[in-house]
């Protein structure tokens, strides 16, 4: 069984919000009908989003760090959400565990939003119907666009490619990898809804450097071989072997 | 949450409409063993049907303002499976029939025997109906209950005590309704429909003074730290992703102070418990007068607004983390 998913890494986003502009210029544009904003010039803009990107301060001060976090609906594998729908209008595909609103079937009840714990779901005020991430369902099938436009509008956009996707049921996919290798882990566990989507934690990046990785003691062109030994006339070690 | 009033009319009213009805079968129970003495059909349980319905039918328009999509209502029946908003929007409309059809056999007198028990009390299609009507009653009651407790991340709501709430204070008003109904048409069952009306009315303060003290006594499941996955102790927001609002700010927080709150609380329990006690324990004494019966009902009626006012301010998303600061 195929569970698509995003995974995203903490450690490189930079809270650019491409992946949020991305996100609403593609699904403003679909069949699915605009996502329109209200007073999107005025004093309080508002509007219908998948995905938002928020940003958290970790630490006290001097000791900071700064957490860009990207959110969207986690297409979780026991989504809370979809059974309360009374219209069965929410529902989890069996082929691929996208998590989708048939928006006409929506009544607009709200219901499915106070069931998921994420705060992902956003009621569209000019559709009346709830709306949420479609893991660019009209994207990663359509046999008009190349393989690499195959993928979410949101990971095509990342500029640090901290938005990795892929089927995370497949042991040998990028995903699964960066999860088991990286620490990749669920929000919220505590409620066993089980998200797809995972993140991946901020790690400190170093830069080690051993001494004979700046100064390599057989240099051949003999220019940084700043050590008294070998001396510049002696004869190295790769004048010697052959190795 | 954000109280809307939609649900807030939707749940009192037809708590009251199901508290009425189950007030007028139990009477004809009594009856129906001699234990009160027989109303005449025609005016008495036609017309407190009649009543009854008018609350339910209250509630379900004020429901409909609670849809984005009200036209497409009718598909909210097809999830019964899973879903308790669709078990009761099948139960609601059932539970109207039933007490219509249980109004109109009354009204036209249709009652004829369908089996008698070994006393030889008769058993009429009016018990038969108003059994059916008893049962989907409390069924409507727990589906009301159900749509808020089965919801485990609000744990304010995700507890027995919030069905037994809904059964307790739609019945109260109901019987304090009959009351009222019996004041102005069966004065003989004045006394009868007070002694119920103050005797749930106090288990209802009793078990809503309960969930109140479990409330209080929570402490949340989820914390920033689980919901981003960060372990450090000290995690503030500083954006949270747009400078405006949205559906998230709106729905889920009910935008008062913890003082206005308190003092909802306060209301609410003077409102829907003490004072309409007191003003019924009158009727107990013998006055029972309908205008003070009437006043016991219109002031536990608003007690209850604010009480489900409260019940929904109370609860506290686990969404909210992620709701803290524009910047
Ligand atoms: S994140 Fe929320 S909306 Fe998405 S599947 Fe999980 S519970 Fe449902
Ligand atoms: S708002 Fe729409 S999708 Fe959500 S529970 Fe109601 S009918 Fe289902």
């Amino acid at each position: 069984m195929t569970q698509l998913a995003l995974v995203i890494d903490l450690n490189v986003c930079v809270g650019c919000q491409a992946c949020v502009t991305n996100c609403k210029e593609w699904n403003t544009s679909g069949d699915a009908g605009p996502m329109v904003d209200q007073n999107p010039y005025g004093k309080d803009p508002t509007g219908t989003f998948f995905n938002r990107v928020q940003t958290f301060e970790v630490g006290e001060f001097p000791n900071t760090e700064t957490i860009h976090f990207p959110k969207s609906c986690l297409h979780c594998e026991d989504p809370p959400c979809v059974p309360v729908c009374p219209t069965g209008a929410s529902y989890k595909r069996k082929e691929d565990g996208i998590v989708l609103v048939d928006y006409d079937k929506c009544i607009g009840c709200k219901y499915c939003s106070w069931a998921c714990p994420y705060g992902v779901r956003e009621f569209d005020e000019s559709q009346k119907v709830m709306k949420k991430c479609t893991l660019c369902v009209d994207r990663i099938y359509d046999p008009n666009m190349t393989e690499e436009e195959r993928r979410p509008a949101c990971v095509r956009a990342c500029p640090t490619s901290a938005r990795l996707y892929g089927d995370i049921h497949d042991p040998e996919s990028e995903v699964s990898h960066a999860i088991r290798e990286a620490g990749g882990y669920q929000l919220m566990p505590e409620w066993g809804t089980s998200p797809a989507n995972h993140y991946l934690p901020r790690r400190k990046t170093k830069l080690r450097l051993r001494h004979d990785e700046i100064e390599r003691a057989d240099n051949p062109l003999k220019i940084d071989g700043l050590l008294p030994k070998p001396s510049k006339s002696e004869p190295s070690l790769d004048d010697v072997t052959s190795w | 949450m954000h109280p809307a009033f939609s649900v807030i009319f939707l749940t009192t009213l037809i708590g009251v409409g199901q508290g009425l009805f189950l007030a007028l079968f139990t009477a004809q129970s009594y009856a129906l063993f001699d234990l009160l003495p027989k109303q005449d059909g025609h005016a008495f349980y036609a017309h407190g049907s009649l009543i009854a319905l008018l609350f339910l039918i209250g509630g379900l328009v004020a429901s409909f303002f609670h849809l984005g999509r009200p036209e497409r209502a009718w598909r909210s029946a097809t999830q019964w499976r899973t879903s308790w908003l669709s078990r009761e929007v099948i139960v609601l409309p059932a539970f109207m029939g039933t007490v219509f059809l249980y109004g109109i056999a009354h009204l036209f007198d249709f009652k004829p025997v369908v089996a008698t028990l070994p006393g030889g009390i008769a058993i009429d299609l009016t018990v038969v109906i108003g059994a059916v009507g008893w049962v989907l009653a409390f069924a409507l009651y727990v589906c009301t209950g159900m749509i808020y407790a089965c919801l485990r991340f609000l744990r304010e709501w995700h507890s027995s005590l919030t069905v037994i709430n809904y059964i307790l204070l739609g019945g109260a008003s109901g019987f304090t309704l009959a009351t009222v109904f019996a004041a102005a048409a069966a004065p003989d069952l004045v006394r009868f429909f007070a002694g119920w009306a103050a005797i749930i009315t106090l288990l209802g303060l009793v078990s809503r003074a309960a969930s109140l003290v479990r409330n209080a006594r929570l402490k949340p499941k989820s914390t920033l730290q689980s919901a981003i996955g960060i372990k450090h102790p000290k995690i503030v927001q500083k954006a949270q992703g747009f400078m405006g609002s949205s559906f998230n700010t709106r729905e889920f927080f009910h935008g008062k102070s913890v003082g206005f709150l308190r003092s909802i609380k306060w209301i609410f329990l003077l409102l829907a418990f003490v004072v309409p006690a007191l003003l019924l324990a009158t009727a107990l004494t013998g006055v029972g007068a309908l205008g003070l019966m009437l006043i016991a009902f219109v002031v536990q009626y608003l007690g209850l607004m604010a009480e489900r006012w409260f019940f929904f301010a109370q609860a506290n998303h686990p969404q909210n983390l992620y709701y803290q600061a524009i910047g």
